[in-house]
């Protein structure tokens, strides 16, 4: 951090009036004169947390498919489909039994075994040859979407808010003040700030597993060198196992949380295949910080593009994407 | 790394034999490509309306792309998911700049004008999109390529003033002149054939031209010939120029085929589709392409019926797509054409016949498997 301001201070500067004005943004009652150019302070916070939480989302769906890549260098782009498969049976675990918690286990449980039956049997038998590899995820992800479609039909689904998480639930920040000069709370789903809170967690418990524990010790030296590391005795097609079933799960897990706070329907796949694409171009393929703070940036720039610019809020992700791209081709936190 | 490049560039077969067949064209002795050329040009005696617009002009529209990304892939080893995106930017050029039913949006130029106009701006569009995909490599291209497509597919949707939102913009103009209505069946389908051959043709003299050499130099070793003086990226890109020229053309024959165009034929299932056709042909000659597109058609137009007749769900057609594409990558390395070679050569060998053609077959050697950088 302070080496970081000792070599570039005019870019530190920049960095630190950007968060500070952030801050006043979100933390004070806006004047006349920013409410006029801006609009209503409450639409901005709605869209700044609609933002954050489907970064939340997006950092699910990417993590799994960075976490994958890194790994085994296999762009699995039946990924989405991955997503929309642990939708569906989250959907139907909670229609059947009604229970909110026990959908994700059993659509993490589910795809997991979706995607070590992948890797079994098909990765493995093409290992080293990734563009075939891709190739054969393209042929899966149709195979999987005509599949669903074939058994879920072409309808919306949307699964069922627990009741203890239905409502809004008041934050302490100020959107305006009234005539009578009673301040006047923001008021958001509490759902979504359980599912932001909740992904939050899972990118810090697989942090800490990448950087703490043994196994992960051993993701960590096969994303470096894979041959090095199958050479000094590690079991590495386990590893690869393990892994693929860990990002898969998490697929799953993000198409509940996708299905509860969004609806599930065909083609939603192929939605967050590019959200995650993008999101883990944008922050450096293979790196699970990159893919959070890509996360981040990208759904911020959906919501908030979709709030003030409304027709262009795709070409703002895109742009953002060909402006990193043009400045690090590999991402902004991948290792150089 | 470079060990394992080292140990690669022997395995590429580089004999005298091939030498030969580079300088020549390839087909010229082959009674089989006579043959095709023949039924092609007299097409429109034996098929009638349907099978010589539906079915054929349509093959050799989708092949046409397909071709743009096989130059791209094959000879490049560049596998790029945008080329129906760059045709579908040139399609719906020649719909706003020429004549259409949407007044409020088209300029209502002479198709002359609107259509060099499409063809040079999806041009620069393709090349500022190579331009952008050649600073990453092999595996990335893929991904980077995918989002340029879904982002213009999203973009489509969203934009009324130019694109006209998801109704897209109907009823385009096509050509009359000379008295002639070019759209009309028959010569409609000559213009597809011309554009469709000069590509093919196009393709393989670039392939066996200095630049395509060193194309192909690129593809297999970037190192060695950024060492030999030659400048990668520029290779690159001017491939992509190439490749987004070829789609242009494409696009513009595809928005007078169906005198309409809107998002979802710029959809990121038929990007994907456009792939499908590649590989399922084969990406290492420029006939494959051709060859998966009509199988490809064949299978769209016909398997709703065949399915029915079998007792299934008509409906099932894109499964059945998706499994011959995953059957196809399975087991062959390059497609249709992959397998054909080493059913011929098996059959050879069988035949014990030293012939002096044999060389032909062995050369076509370079999987997709060895693409990656």
């Amino acid at each position: 951090m302070t080496r970081f301001v000792e070599r570039h201070p005019a870019w530190a500067l920049i960095v630190i009036i950007v968060i500070a004005v952030a801050l006043w943004l979100v933390f004070a009652v806006w004047p006349q004169g920013v409410e006029d150019a801006f609009g209503r302070k409450r639409v901005f916070l709605n869209a700044l947390f609609n933002g954050i939480t489907l970064g939340g989302l997006y950092f699910l769906v990417a993590s799994g498919f960075t976490l994958i890549f890194g790994l085994m260098r296999n762009v699995n782009l039946a990924h989405g489909s991955l997503y929309l498969f642990g939708g569906y049976v989250g959907y139907a675990i909670s229609a059947a039994t009604g229970s909110w918690v026990l959908s994700f286990i059993v659509a993490f449980v589910l795809t997991a075994l979706v995607g070590v039956l992948l890797q079994v049997l098909v990765f493995r038998r093409m290992e080293g040859q990734d563009l075939r590899q891709t190739m054969v995820t393209i042929g899966l992800s149709i195979v999987f979407a005509d599949l669903m479609l074939w058994a879920c039909g072409g309808d919306f689904y949307q699964i069922q808010t627990p009741n203890w998480l239905i409502g809004p639930v008041e934050l302490p920040l100020v959107t305006a003040i009234k005539s009578s000069g009673e301040p006047v709370y923001l008021r958001y789903p509490l759902v979504r700030l359980v599912i932001f809170a909740a992904s939050v967690v899972i990118g810090m418990a697989m942090w800490l597993a990448l950087n703490r524990t043994r196994i992960g010790m051993i993701i960590r030296a096969g994303v470096d060198d894979r041959d090095i590391l199958a050479a000094t005795g590690v079991r590495i097609q386990l590893v690869f196992v393990v892994v693929f079933a860990l990002g898969a799960g998490l697929a799953g897990v993000a198409g509940v949380v996708g299905g509860t706070f969004q609806s599930l329907s065909p083609g939603e796949d192929i939605r967050f295949l590019l959200a995650s694409l993008v999101v883990v171009i944008v922050g450096g393929m293979g790196s699970i910080p990159g893919a959070a703070l890509g996360a981040l940036i990208i759904g911020l720039a959906e919501q908030l593009g979709s709030v003030y610019i409304p027709t262009y809020a795709i070409v703002v992700t895109f742009l953002i994407m060909v402006l990193v791209l043009a400045i690090r081709p590999r991402g902004l936190l991948a290792r150089r | 790394m470079s060990l394992a490049h080292d140990a690669r560039v022997p395995v590429r077969p580089a004999t005298a034999v091939q030498r030969s067949r580079l300088r020549g064209w390839p087909d010229i002795d082959n009674p089989a490509a006579w043959a095709v050329a023949a039924i092609l040009l007299i097409m429109p005696l034996i098929a009638n309306g349907f099978f010589l617009i539906e079915i054929f002009a349509t093959t050799l529209i989708l092949g046409t792309m397909a071709l743009s990304l096989m130059f791209l892939a094959g000879y490049g080893g560049m596998v790029s998911l945008m080329q129906l995106t760059i045709a579908g930017f040139s399609a719906y050029m020649v719909a706003v700049f020429g004549v259409s039913g949407n007044a409020n949006i088209s300029l209502g130029w002479p198709w002359w004008l609107a259509v060099p106009m499409a063809l040079a701006l999806a041009t620069i569009f393709g090349t500022l999109g190579g331009a952008l995909a050649v600073r990453t490599e092999g595996i990335y291209t893929i991904m980077i390529t995918l989002a340029i497509g879904a982002a213009f597919y999203y973009f489509t949707n969203q934009n009324w003033a130019i694109f006209n939102g998801h109704t897209g913009i109907n009823t385009v103009a096509t050509p009359h002149f000379w008295g002639v209505n070019w759209r009309a069946d028959i010569p409609f389908y000559y213009i597809v054939l011309a554009v469709a051959a000069l590509c093919y043709f196009a393709v393989d003299y670039i392939s066996r031209a200095p630049f395509g050499l060193a194309l192909q130099g690129v593809r297999d070793n970037p190192r060695r010939m950024a060492a030999l003086g030659f400048n990668v990226n520029a290779h690159r890109v001017a491939a992509y120029v190439f490749a987004s020229f070829v789609a242009a053309l494409a696009g513009v024959l595809q928005v007078w085929n169906y005198r309409q165009i809107s998002p979802g034929s710029v959809s990121v299932g038929a990007c994907i589709d456009i792939l499908i056709i590649a590989v399922v042909g084969g990406i290492t000659r420029p006939i494959g392409p051709f060859i998966g597109a009509l199988i490809f058609v064949l299978l769209r137009t016909f398997a709703l019926d065949f399915l029915v007749k079998l007792g299934l769900d008509g409906n099932r057609f894109r499964l059945l797509i998706g499994l011959g594409f995953l059957a196809i990558v399975f087991w062959s390395s390059d497609g249709v054409i992959g397998l054909w070679q080493s059913w011929r050569r098996r059959q050879r060998s069988g035949a014990a016949s030293s012939s002096g053609r044999r060389g032909r077959e062995s050369g076509q050697g370079s999987s997709q498997g060895s693409n990656h950088g």
